[in-house]
């Protein structure tokens, strides 16, 4: 036998490390289970100073932070973005889709914005609403519980503001707003724009004797060295490995899960990356956290005779209704910000303190769905970038551009954070024909067949595109100031991202009541096979105008109690 | 004489480049010389970087783009964009130089765009006074450099166009690299990057603003002085710590 097998019969395996697979890791280990954590990355912890970013300077990189080997630059704590060496992934057709992949202990959440927005009951029901897409199959009323634990359970910022579709729940105090902050609260509200504290997953305040309380230093990006973000490595993965319930093979690459002559997982086969072998493990349940994307590729390349489409997808539906979030982005001049009093620190948390939620009904505009505002600004630390064209902003001023010397020194401190920036990130319709699906010709370096992406925006996207730009210019108008760039044009889709660039993807193994137009039931198990769950966003019938990250760890905490339950009932 | 030191200085540190990076003997450094021993980990560690980033940053610190005399006109360059002040060192005393010398073996598409700007200046610096850029005078090199250091508005210089977006490059690559060094942070009055306990704008930088804090969302942000009583909520999620 050339394969590799492991004698080990595990209650469960995890594939994959991040939001989802982190939570089905500390869920199924506290209940007792013997879990195996499959990971592709290799072994990280926020608080090794060896891969530490955090606190550092940005002379401290010979590049200054820029983004050479990191997408997001050199202090970004993504082991992988857009492109993974020896990964690739194709394109039909005149697609762009953007995938990145995190290869790491903890995956994604290492880096992200730890913006942390409930759904609400609209998103659940939305073609109740406009005829659009799917609902779901479960309601805000079922997740609302784990969402409530979650809050406990891990952390977040924000308040309690009763609004409908943007619930409350056990927040930890918000950060007060900063200087710029102030100028678009009242900016907004001067033109009718809601906005509200934020909801991030950081410590404003102690959550429990494990956990460190964050110290300010806006670099949730970079992982918190005292585990004061929500990072999946720090707050469930090593936890989890340390309390011994837990088997973690990293630099372990999945390439299928194993079935039996009944069609049931037995298994999975991964690469190990560092020996470039074929191994087996063997569980009695596998639970796939492996991205939407990367999920989806796992089932599609585990054919069987009981599953010759590949696991899970009798109904044609594993890949399809992939859909990212929609983004578009603005920056504005603000005079009013020139020449601002230096010498005190403004770094606050990582990301913004404030944010508009969706505020207008849908009915009466052009576009059927949703998006939030995110606020950038202020007087942040430079990094490459810094300085560049900064001569040119004195047209705004009618001033001449150009120059050097003592005038140009001038000049950086003059427009040093005068400019606000907002990104919008709404709610893109799932369409069938948007999709991932198995390249037959290409092949990664670990031998297993790539994906190759189909997606194409649609109208619904493009003009609620249109409508952020809109919006944005409105807000800096009212703030005093003037856009920066243009307003992008229909050829331009309107300012239109492009698919993947949010990284919020979802709906590859979407849940459902109808196994022949869905792939998971309403508890992310697969109608094909009744011990295999995914926990990651795959299963999401739809995008709400919220990031998708406290809603997949939600969604793995429901699954994991539903798998403890059905072994216990022995249904499984 | 200041420009001739840091040129100095530069070149030490550029040869010290070489040997550092090819110190270490990764399997990929192939004609690494073997004798150089000593290696310089704690400096590759020093941001964090994965086994593939300390290969790649030891392959371009031992690599050489810039000859000696461009990097002597870019130093020069460096020090006529953002000359020292009473408060604050020059670009080259900043390191700038070193860090151009680096960027465009890191981002190899600015090194056409480098090299011609500078063979650009110097053919220049010589049609109008027999000289090369390096060799003028700080007079001459300031004439010429007040052609190229603003846009042409209206179209009287347009024999200028390729010294002019050479100058751009030249001024980013140099506020960019005096900005993100220690001096020009210092400089610019960034204050942060070390543990702290954010609790809102001074009172003094709102007034001047003439912004305030709304007391209704002010009384629902954190408490500083409670950030670590674990925190204790309701069953209606108020929090009571």
């Amino acid at each position: 036998m050339q394969i590799k097998e492991n004698a080990q019969v595990y209650d469960a395996i995890i594939v994959g490390s991040g939001a989802g697979g982190g939570m089905a890791t500390r869920m199924l280990s506290d209940a007792g289970m013997k879990v195996a954590l499959v990971e592709a990355g290799p072994y990280f912890d926020p608080k090794d100073p060896v891969t530490q970013t955090q606190l550092k300077w940005p002379w401290e990189s010979p590049r200054r932070g820029a983004g050479s080997t990191r997408a997001f630059g050199d202090f970004d704590m993504s082991w992988g973005d857009w492109e993974v060496d020896g990964e690739p992934y194709t394109q039909k057709e005149d697609t762009d889709f953007r995938w990145w992949r995190a290869r790491m202990l903890g995956g994604r959440t290492n880096h992200w914005g730890r913006i942390s927005l409930r759904f609400g009951p609209t998103d659940f029901k939305h073609k109740d609403i406009d005829g659009l897409g799917e609902n779901w199959p479960i309601g805000y009323e079922d997740v609302k519980p784990y969402y409530d634990r979650l809050d406990k359970m891990v952390g977040v910022y924000g308040t309690n503001e009763g609004r409908y579709n943007d619930p409350d729940g056990f927040f930890l105090p918000p950060p007060k707003p900063r200087l710029h902050e102030l100028y678009y609260i009242k900016a907004a509200r001067k033109i009718g724009v809601d906005v509200i504290p934020s909801r991030m997953s950081m410590l404003t305040k102690r959550l429990n004797n494990d956990r460190g309380v964050c110290f300010y230093c806006r670099q949730c990006g970079r992982s918190c060295s005292a585990y004061a973000d929500f990072s999946s490595s720090s707050v469930f993965c090593i936890p989890a490995v340390n309390g011994g319930g837990v088997d973690l093979y990293v630099n372990s690459m999945v390439k299928n899960v194993l079935t039996d002559d009944e069609g049931r997982a037995t298994g999975v086969s991964y690469i190990n990356k560092e020996d470039r072998k074929e191994y087996q493990l063997k569980g009695r349940v596998v639970v796939l956290g492996a991205s939407a994307c990367s999920s989806a590729r796992i089932l599609l390349n585990s054919k069987s005779k009981q599953h010759p489409n590949g696991l899970g997808n009798s109904s044609d539906n594993v890949g399809r209704y992939l859909h990212d979030s929609t983004g578009a982005g603005r920056g504005g001049f603000v005079p009013a910000l020139m020449d601002q009093k230096t010498g005190y620190n403004q770094d606050g948390t990582g990301g913004m303190h404030i944010y508009s939620p969706w505020w207008l009904d849908n009915k009466k505009l052009d576009f059927p769905r949703g998006y939030h505002i995110e606020v950038g600004g202020g007087m942040g630390m430079p990094s490459y970038g810094f300085g560049f064209n900064v001569t040119e902003y004195n047209e705004f001023l009618g001033l001449p551009t150009g120059g050097y010397g003592d005038k140009l020194r001038e000049d950086v401190k003059k427009f040093y954070g005068a400019f606000i920036h907002m990104a919008g990130r709404g709610e893109a319709i799932a369409l069938r024909d948007n999709r991932c699906e198995l390249d037959p010709d290409v092949v990664d370096q670990w031998g297993i067949p790539v994906l190759r992406f189909n997606y194409k925006w649609s109208d619904y996207e493009r003009l609620q595109a249109k409508h952020m730009h809109q919006t944005f210019e409105e807000i800096i108008h009212a703030m005093g100031g003037t856009p920066t760039g243009h307003l992008p044009t229909k050829e331009e889709d309107y300012g239109l991202l492009k698919p993947g660039q949010i990284i919020h993807e979802v709906g590859t193994t979407r849940m459902g009541n109808d196994p022949k137009t869905s792939v998971t039931n309403k508890y992310s198990q697969l109608h094909d096979a009744d011990n295999v769950f995914i926990v990651d966003a795959g299963p999401f019938t739809s995008q709400a105008d919220k990031n998708c990250t406290w809603t997949i760890m939600a969604l793995s905490m429901r699954t994991s109690e539903y798998i403890v339950n059905q072994l216990k009932q022995q249904n499984i | 004489m200041k420009r001739r030191d840091s040129f100095k200085t530069l070149l030490v540190g550029t040869v010290a480049g070489v040997t550092a990076a090819s110190s270490i003997g990764c399997k990929t450094d192939t004609g690494a010389p073997k004798e150089a021993a000593a290696a310089d980990e704690s400096a590759d560690n020093l941001y964090g970087r994965l086994p593939k980033e300390i290969t790649r940053d030891k392959r371009i610190k031992g690599a050489v783009f810039l000859n000696e005399h461009e990097l002597t006109t870019i130093a020069i360059l460096c020090d006529i964009i953002l000359p020292a002040t009473p408060t604050a060192g020059s670009a080259t005393d900043a390191q700038v130089p070193e860090f151009i010398e680096f960027i465009v073996k890191d981002m190899p598409y600015h090194q056409l765009p480098m090299r011609g700007g500078l063979m650009w200046l110097d053919i220049e610096s010589n049609r109008r006074f027999n000289k090369e850029f390096a060799s003028a005078t700080d007079a001459q090199q300031i004439e010429i450099v007040e052609d190229i250091a603003y846009p042409d508005t209206d179209g009287s210089k347009a024999d200028m166009a390729p010294g002019i977006k050479f100058f751009n490059l030249m001024r980013n690559f140099t506020l960019t690299g005096y900005y993100t060094s220690k001096m020009g942070i210092d400089d610019l009055g960034y204050v942060g990057n070390f543990p702290n306990v954010w609790d809102g704008v001074p009172e003094e930088v709102l007034k001047e603003h003439d912004v305030a804090y709304d007391p209704e969302w002010l009384a629902k942000c954190v408490d500083q002085s409670q950030r670590e009583v674990i925190a204790e909520w309701d069953d209606r999620g108020n929090l009571l710590t």
